[in-house]
């Protein structure tokens, strides 16, 4: 039996694991590692409409269980990405979520509009939420009228579902989740990094280049958690959550708390086979703790009868 | 092809002040290229210190897949692994980057220069360069006598120069002191060491075939986070950019930024 199928708005996941955006570049490098059609989805690194350079290095700095990164969406633009890395992803039988970014309305517009051409894009991911870029970005992320237009002009164009990424560096992720609801997003993923800033012992200055950058892995795990499972009851379209899942128990954790499936990040970047293992230590743990189907348990932690129950 | 699996410590001492000799016996050793390519080691248990390590190459026997890494302790990842002893094991990734090239006509003359904890990868490339009957000059920068090492083995491959900044061992000075003085005549150039010292060697050798190692502070050491960039200096170049993981970490003098 498949306990692992998941269907959500555009996407037919083999099973509900898949790399989270800019961990995983366009597939290349894990490509040689293991067959990236085994995995439940791609979500692409962000891509703009004109090739980005993004921010001087350092661009990354570690901290306790997680890492900062100030990587500024570097990108080949919209043209080498439709020309050779959809393509080139093609050959593997998996579905690609397109993540897009850009510092204008139009921007989003212009990428989404083209990106939703491609044969082998299932879905986008809007990143309303890059910590790391000096316009935009973050102020569609945080000020949910602007997240609401932008949803709605890109849902306008695109000929596929779109699903829109949070930011954690908000009060209340809530206003921000129903915002984008309104505006007609097919689904959330989140979270995002969470802003933050690491300086150097022997000079007292800041270790990255860019000053701040986005914080991700284990330890923004429980904050991930918490917002997932505050999201989950008050929208009603499908979330793919993330934030420092590395291993099967961390997926499971996200589904409980209301996610439909997940994205591995950092975890990428530090065991290049980590995707694959999650896969298969999951079916193993869903084994272990008697659950039929994943979606059994999505959102397990706030729903009162639990059995039978799908979330959205 | 890049592999990951666990490596066996044959042995681990302290060579000089800090400085750790690291012998891995592992089948990833069958995958090694090239002199100048590096690994990046899984250092602590858990998820602190999260990232993998990057550490050159040093020296490989093929034929007992074994290879050995010299590097210094400066934070927490280093200090764990210089804690490891022999019979345990140590999570590795790699070959990972391109190194050096080693392909010239026999006779030609090789200028090898390593500045402190860059001198390792010169070894193994020294090595190879006189296996194919290359003349090999060594130029060595430590920061002082207890942080010298490997001396005695680049002088068994060739004419080795050794200089402290402060004088304690050898001559006192910079590399491109040496240089200065000694005025040598010589087919290519290769480097690794601290980025004021590359600078200065591509700046005072515009004519000459030079070939330098960076560092960059990095993440999944593949090619795939975008963490390890550097700008071309061509701005024609069609991507503007390397990564010194995987495109690098050797570039040849001129083709990025420093
Ligand atoms: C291609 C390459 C080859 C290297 N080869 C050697 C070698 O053969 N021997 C050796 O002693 N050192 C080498 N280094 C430097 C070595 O990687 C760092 O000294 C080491 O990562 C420090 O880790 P730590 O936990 O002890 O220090 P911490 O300061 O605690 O490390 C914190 C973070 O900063 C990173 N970092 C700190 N210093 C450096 C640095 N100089 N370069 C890149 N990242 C750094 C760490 O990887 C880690 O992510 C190499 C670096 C690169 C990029
Ligand atoms: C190096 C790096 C690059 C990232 N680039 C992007 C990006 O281009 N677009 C995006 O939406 N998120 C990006 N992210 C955020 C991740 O997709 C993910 O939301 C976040 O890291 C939390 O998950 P994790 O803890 O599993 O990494 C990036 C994260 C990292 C670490
Ligand atoms: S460290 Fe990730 S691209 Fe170089």
């Amino acid at each position: 039996m498949n306990r692992f199928s998941v269907s959500l708005p555009g996407l037919q996941l083999k099973n509900p694991i898949m790399p989270a955006s800019g961990c995983f570049g366009f597939g290349r490098e894990f490509a040689e590692f293991y067959d990236l059609s085994i995995l439940g989805a791609i979500m692409i690194k962000a891509t703009t409409v004109e090739p980005r350079y993004g921010n001087p290095t350092p661009r990354v700095a570690e901290t306790p269980g997680g890492m900062l990164n100030a990587i500024g969406l570097q990108n080949p633009g919209l043209k080498k990405v439709m020309e050779e890395e959809l393509p080139w992803l093609s050959q593997f039988d998996v579905p690609i979520i397109a993540n897009i970014a850009g510092s204008t309305v139009e921007d989003y517009v212009s990428v989404a509009k083209e990106i939703s051409e491609a044969p082998n894009v299932h879905a986008l991911e809007l990143n309303i939420s890059c910590p790391n870029v000096k316009h935009g970005g973050i102020a569609f992320g945080t000020v949910p009228d602007v997240a609401k237009e932008v949803t709605k002009r890109v849902k306008n164009v695109s000929r596929v579902p779109v699903y829109v990424k949070l930011s954690p560096n908000v009060t209340d992720i809530r206003l921000m989740a129903k915002a984008v609801e309104d505006g007609g997003a097919d689904g959330i993923t989140m979270i995002n990094t969470l802003t933050g800033l690491r300086l150097d012992m022997k000079t007292g200055k800041p270790i990255l280049a860019n000053i701040t950058g986005g914080l991700s892995g284990p330890a923004i795990k429980p904050i991930a958690i918490r917002m997932v499972y505050e999201v989950s009851q008050t929208v009603n379209i499908p979330i793919i959550g993330m934030g420092g899942i590395s291993s099967a128990e961390d997926a499971l954790e996200f589904i409980y708390a209301g996610a439909s499936a997940v994205a591995v990040g950092t975890a990428n970047l530090i065991d290049p086979f980590i995707c694959p293992k999650i896969i298969t230590d999951l079916e193993q743990l869903l084994e272990k703790l008697n659950i039929d189907h994943i979606s059994d348990v999505c959102g397990r932690s706030w729903k009162h009868g639990i059995s039978g129950y799908h979330c959205p | 092809m890049k592999k990951i699996g666990e490596m066996k410590i044959v042995s681990q001492k302290e060579i000089a002040k800090n400085i750790f000799q690291l012998i891995l016996q592992g089948k990833l050793v069958s995958e090694i290229e090239r002199p100048g390519q590096f690994v990046h080691m899984k250092v602590g248990e858990g998820i602190d210190p999260l990232l993998r390590r990057p550490i050159s190459i040093c020296e490989i026997d093929r034929e007992n897949q074994i290879m050995t890494c010299i590097y210094r302790t400066e934070g927490k990842g280093t200090t764990w692994l210089s804690k490891k002893q022999q019979g345990e094991y140590i999570n590795v990734l790699g070959p990972l980057g391109n190194g050096f090239p080693v392909q010239m006509k026999s006779g030609k003359v090789a200028l090898l220069i390593g500045g402190g904890i860059g001198v390792p990868p010169l070894y193994e490339l020294s090595k190879q360069l006189r296996n194919r009957d290359i003349q090999v000059i060594h130029v060595l920068g430590f920061q002082t006598k207890s942080a010298v090492f490997l001396t005695k083995e680049f002088q068994r491959l060739g004419v080795t120069y050794i200089v402290t900044d402060d004088g304690s061992y050898g001559e006192k000075g910079f590399v491109t002191d040496v240089l200065k003085k000694q005025n040598f005549d010589f087919d290519r150039l290769y480097a690794c060491g601290p980025t004021p010292m590359l600078k200065a060697l591509e700046q005072k050798f515009p004519e000459k075939e030079v070939y330098l190692s960076l560092e960059e502070r990095m993440s999944c050491g593949i090619g795939a986070c975008f963490a390890c960039i550097r700008p071309t200096k061509d701005r024609e170049d069609k991507k503007g950019y390397r990564k010194i993981c995987s495109d690098g970490p050797v570039f040849q003098a001129g083709e990025v930024i420093l």
